[in-house]
């Protein structure tokens, strides 16, 4: 018994739990909507799209994070306006921002050697993470959670129906932005923490497991959100035992819950489809 | 909390006292790719109007209503709403528009019920957390368009007329002065017709203005009471008795329509001199009896106007 409590004994541990429940919470938030306007890949794309930023704060020596926030940020919006002004889908948007944004970063840093690695930027290290980086994480995720909470209907809105939402007096570009700086903000900080393979899943896998398993956004979010928080800080319990990446173990457990929303999920799921094959004269409804 | 308080007492505006009113002063709309599908487009429309909008596919009525909401940028041209500019009517939820065809995902996990919600937005506090107001408005909207029995259905498991009639719902919840419907009637059943057009007359009667395309040439006089006939260019603006007329009607729809007359032997073996025209845009077609004279009133489906 009192083995399964060790990990809480450890300051580190308590940190790390915290930490990815946290930003896990907030992910999973964003990855709701993101699913929905097929950005999914925006996490992995901003975790790309942040080396010329990092490159240049180095050069201008301000903070790593703030550059890499205006990258990430650059390369959000860059995306939203060229949706916007063009047919292109939003696959092939997010390979060609994030594609010139990694290239600009990897230009810059041949010709001015920078003390950078480019591979660690990314990789974040939960379990060795300092105050200062969890107080940031703690910041960002606290604010960026209490916008989303306040302002998740307008924002659903706008993804729904942009010119429905101008008429009722939204303003969907002000949200959009709103909503890609969060965004932004996020993936920096949880780059930086929990590392590029745990931010890109985080912002994907939750939100499409809550939505095989309800046709309402409100509860979509809440799922999304429990899913996040939970795997997250059972996650970072977990790789105390498994001595593993703590990364890993939380993507693992996520794609688990996957699997069993796709096989059991009460509606949207496969053996619910088959039941109903079965039983036909059985209304859908 | 006032900036609550503040936002509450602007929506009251919105659904009380505002003269309905549409100017639309000389708008000239050209795509990117050249093509323009307005010029010099005017017209001015009063509170308590049902005005018809006709003219053949790529007349420019879609693009006119794109126009006045702001999603296509005018080259030259002003669009007043209730004696303001256009896009602050807007912002205080004037006007309601329903779209040809909806571009939404129809995957989006929303139900009916949820779509016909985010018509009352803008009456909302900005938590946008939905009153007992809110909700009532949204059971009599569902009501009103016989949605109540698939309200909680996701959008994407309903049919083509069902889903017009979920945006009709939204468009009645959104209670705007001015209501934008860009052929409301394709795709809907003729009770739904029915339906939609009784609503429109007690809209009127609360001082509504309603512009509605249509390709029903049919129904456009029993009721429109002013009607604009597009094509590229505004060819005849004003009440239907003046303007709906078989001459204009040929201007407007040319070779396009189907146009057959009968007349003498045809009707009747008598000395009725009388004659049919039958002008049809392949919906309802609409009937004038008599000599092409041009200045005729078109026939209207029996005393609709008694009833109201
Ligand atoms: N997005 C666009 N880009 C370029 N041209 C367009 C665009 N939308 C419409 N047009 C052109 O503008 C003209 C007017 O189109 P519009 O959609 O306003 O016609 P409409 O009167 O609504 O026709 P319908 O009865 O078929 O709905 C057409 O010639 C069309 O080709
Ligand atoms: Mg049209």
């Amino acid at each position: 018994m009192s083995e399964l409590l060790v990990p809480f004994a450890y300051e580190y541990m308590l940190k790390a739990m915290f930490v990815s429940a946290l930003v896990g919470a907030v992910c999973a938030f964003l990855s709701a909507y993101l699913m929905l306007k097929g950005w999914s890949l925006m996490g992995d794309a901003l975790g790309h799209a942040v080396v010329p930023g990092v490159v240049a704060a180095y050069l201008m020596k301000v903070p790593y994070a703030a550059g890499a926030f205006f990258a990430g940020l650059l390369a959000a919006i860059g995306m939203a306006v060229v949706k916007q002004h063009t047919r292109l889908r939003e696959d092939a948007i997010i390979g060609l921002v994030f594609t010139s944004f990694f290239a600009a970063g990897l230009l810059m840093a041949s010709i001015n050697p920078t003390a950078v690695n480019i591979q660690t930027i990314a990789l974040g290290n939960i379990l060795g993470i300092s105050d200062e980086d969890v107080w940031q994480v703690v910041i960002i995720a606290g604010v960026s959670m209490i916008i989303l909470i306040l302002k998740w209907r307008d924002l659903m809105v706008v993804f729904f129906n942009e010119s429905h939402a101008r008429t009722v007096g939204l303003n969907p570009w002000a949200l959009k932005i709103l909503f890609f700086t969060l965004l932004a903000a996020c993936t920096v900080a949880a780059l930086q923490t929990v590392g590029a393979c745990l931010v890109i899943a985080m912002v994907v896998t939750p939100g499409a497991t809550a939505y095989l398993l309800t046709d309402r956004f409100g509860r979509l979010l809440v799922l999304s959100v429990a899913i996040g928080v939970t795997t997250g800080f059972v996650g970072a319990y977990i790789s105390y035992f498994v001595d593993g990446a703590t990364g890993g173990v939380i993507v693992t457990l996520q794609t688990l819950l996957f699997l069993a929303a796709f096989f059991l999920a009460p509606k949207h799921g496969r053996l619910a489809a088959r039941r109903r094959a079965a039983a036909p004269s059985e209304p859908a409804l | 909390m006032s900036l609550v308080a503040a936002k509450g007492r602007r929506t009251h505006v919105a659904s009380a006292d505002v003269a309905a009113t549409l100017s639309v002063r000389d708008v000239t709309v050209a795509y990117s790719n050249g093509v323009v599908a307005l010029r010099d487009a005017s017209f001015d429309l009063g509170p308590g109007t049902i005005c018809g909008l006709v003219g053949v596919n790529g007349s420019g009525k879609s693009t006119l209503f794109k126009a006045i909401m702001g999603f296509v940028d005018p080259r030259h041209g002003e669009v007043r709403i209730a004696s303001l500019p256009a896009a602050e009517a807007l912002k205080r939820g004037y006007v309601v528009y329903v779209p040809q065809s909806e571009e939404v995902d129809w995957n989006f996990p929303v139900l009916v019920e949820d779509v016909v919600m985010m018509g009352r937005y803008g009456h909302m506090n900005f938590l946008r957390i939905p009153s007992v107001e809110d909700k009532r408005k949204v059971d009599e909207a569902l009501e009103r368009l016989d949605m109540s029995g698939y309200r909680h259905c996701q959008i994407g498991e309903l049919s083509g007329g069902q889903k017009k009639r979920v945006f009709l719902a939204r468009a009645l919840a959104q209670e705007g002065r001015i209501i934008l419907l860009d052929e409301p009637f394709t795709g809907v059943d003729v009770k739904t017709e029915v339906a939609i057009v009784d609503l429109l007359r007690q809209l009127r009667e609360n001082g509504h203005l309603m512009l509605v395309s249509t390709h029903n040439l049919g129904s456009v006089p029993d009721f429109c009471d002013h009607v604009v006939l597009l094509n590229r260019v505004v060819l005849a603006a004003g009440p239907t008795a003046r303007t709906f007329t078989q001459k204009n009607l040929e201007r407007a729809f040319g070779g396009v329509l189907r146009h057959f007359r009968l007349e003498g032997g045809e009707l009747h073996a008598d000395e009725d001199r009388r004659r049919v025209t039958v002008l049809s845009d392949d919906e309802r077609p609409v009937v004038f009896y008599g000599d092409e004279r041009g200045d005729e009133e078109p026939l209207r489906r029996k005393n609709h106007e008694d009833e109201s």
